[in-house]
């Protein structure tokens, strides 16, 4: 076929909803659009056309930098010499009340 | 949903070629992961023939929601309702969403949309041999949704848990639509079916022709699928093509009984032993001729979708010339909102 011209696609979007009870955003899926006004129509027509939605974020896939799995367990360490980070790590006396 | 990572891995230090006992150690880790029934993800290392087959899996049933927007278009300027049009057509926009989420996901695995539909309209690539068969009546339209979107159901809910995340992530959402798309199939043919006697005949005559091509839907006999113990393996696949065309049968008997409709094998019967209803031999031969791209409307159905592609060519330049002028962000209506 010669009317598939290698790298005519147009960019992927990375579309992210937040729901009508929703407190955030959430990944919903990606799509390809020639720019950002039509990315945000394909995705409120694909991702919200049973009232999935009340706000729909369409980013181009190529300004997100991910972390890489191969670092997951390094990157992610908890840090577990910081148990201070915790709230049970501070011990209040009996009988104090809404702290 | 969990917090997923983008659906096509950004660039980044991809995998580079490791020392014979890192590969190891990689193939090690992805095997347990399948084993533990973590899901694998885009970044994650796997195996390349595992990577392969998910690509021809996932292209090709993304090929076949779009290719199965044909036969029930066909209808959509003939609906003999206003209520039953409007109900088509969101139902073929349902297909055309799905075949998004589908190419999503296999470009999460490397390739790109743009190169699957290459290989689909140069034929190298296949869609599911149901398409290629023609709906000569509006009864087909039912019979496509109780009998097709039904063996595509059975064939998709064990997708939800397959081991590749974002494969997973969509069968999830495309499930719950096919469901509402059997749903209007069922219950159209009920209204055919008790409807005049020359409606009821309709309907009957849509089933005659549909149920086999529909167990054709699960694929060849165990004893030939060439693919199906690796997918299994892999759990791509949870179960196999006799099994699930096994449950389809068990579950199409009763459901055509309440329409007063009958089924068109004479070898249909109840096995109190195995607790589940014989069915009579499928044609095989049909099935590969059709696989070979000699049913009915194969030609008919590529020569569409490559024409549909090719004159939308000037459109899709178009598009892409307006938003290289005014940059690919330009005239977004507002700004994130609900931060």
């Amino acid at each position: 076929m010669t009317d598939t011209e290698p790298g005519r696609d147009w960019p992927l979007w990375e579309v992210f909803v937040r729901g009508r009870r929703g407190l955030s955003h959430t990944h919903a899926g990606s799509l390809h659009a020639p720019d950002a006004v039509m990315a945000l129509r394909n995705a409120r027509d694909l991702y919200t056309r049973r009232g999935e939605g009340v706000s729909v974020w369409v980013v181009p896939a190529a300004a997100i930098t991910a972390s890489s799995p191969d670092e997951r367990d390094a990157f992610f360490e908890p840090a577990a010499d910081k148990p201070y980070r915790h709230p049970t790590f501070y011990e209040i006396p009996e009988g104090v009340r809404h702290l | 949903m969990a917090p997923t990572p983008p659906a096509t891995a950004p660039a980044g230090p991809g995998p580079a070629a490791p020392p014979q006992d890192e590969a190891r150690q990689a193939l090690d880790r992805f095997d347990r992961a399948v084993a533990a029934e973590t899901r694998i993800e885009p970044r994650d290392w796997m195996p390349d023939a595992y990577r392969a087959t998910l690509v021809r899996q996932i292209a090709q049933h993304a090929h076949s929601e779009i290719i199965g927007m044909q036969p029930e278009a066909n209808w959509i300027t003939r609906a003999p309702s206003l209520r039953r049009k409007a109900i088509l057509i969101a139902k073929v926009q349902d297909e055309a969403g799905h075949g998004l989420y589908l190419y999503s996901a296999a470009e999460t695995l490397g390739v790109s949309r743009e190169e699957l539909l290459d290989r689909l309209h140069s034929g190298r690539q296949k869609y599911s041999s149901i398409f290629n068969y023609p709906t000569l009546t509006w009864a087909d339209v039912g019979a496509i949704g109780w009998l097709v979107d039904g063996a595509a159901i059975t064939n998709q809910v064990p997708l939800c848990r397959c081991s590749y995340g974002p494969y997973a992530r969509a069968m999830v959402r495309i499930c719950k639509e096919e469901s509402f798309h059997q749903r209007q199939g069922y219950e159209l043919l009920l209204a055919l079916s008790r409807g005049t006697p020359a409606q009821h005949a309709m309907a009957q005559d849509a089933v005659n022709r549909w149920w086999w091509p529909s167990l054709m839907m699960f694929g060849p006999p165990d004893a030939e699928s060439e693919h199906s113990a690796r997918s299994m393996a892999w759990n791509i696949k949870r179960h196999s093509n006799d099994e699930l065309r096994q449950r389809f049968v068990d579950i199409c008997v009763p459901q055509a009984e309440t329409l007063g409709l009958t089924l068109p094998d004479p070898e249909l019967r109840w096995n109190e032993e195995r607790g589940h209803w014989d069915h009579g031999p499928i044609d095989w031969e049909e099935f590969r001729a059709v696989l070979r791209g000699q049913g009915p409307c194969n030609a008919q159905r590529l020569e569409q979708r490559r024409r549909a592609h090719r004159e939308g060519a000037w459109v899709r330049e178009a598009a892409a010339a307006y938003a290289a002028r005014h940059g690919a962000g330009g005239g977004t209506p507002a700004g994130p909102e609900g931060r």
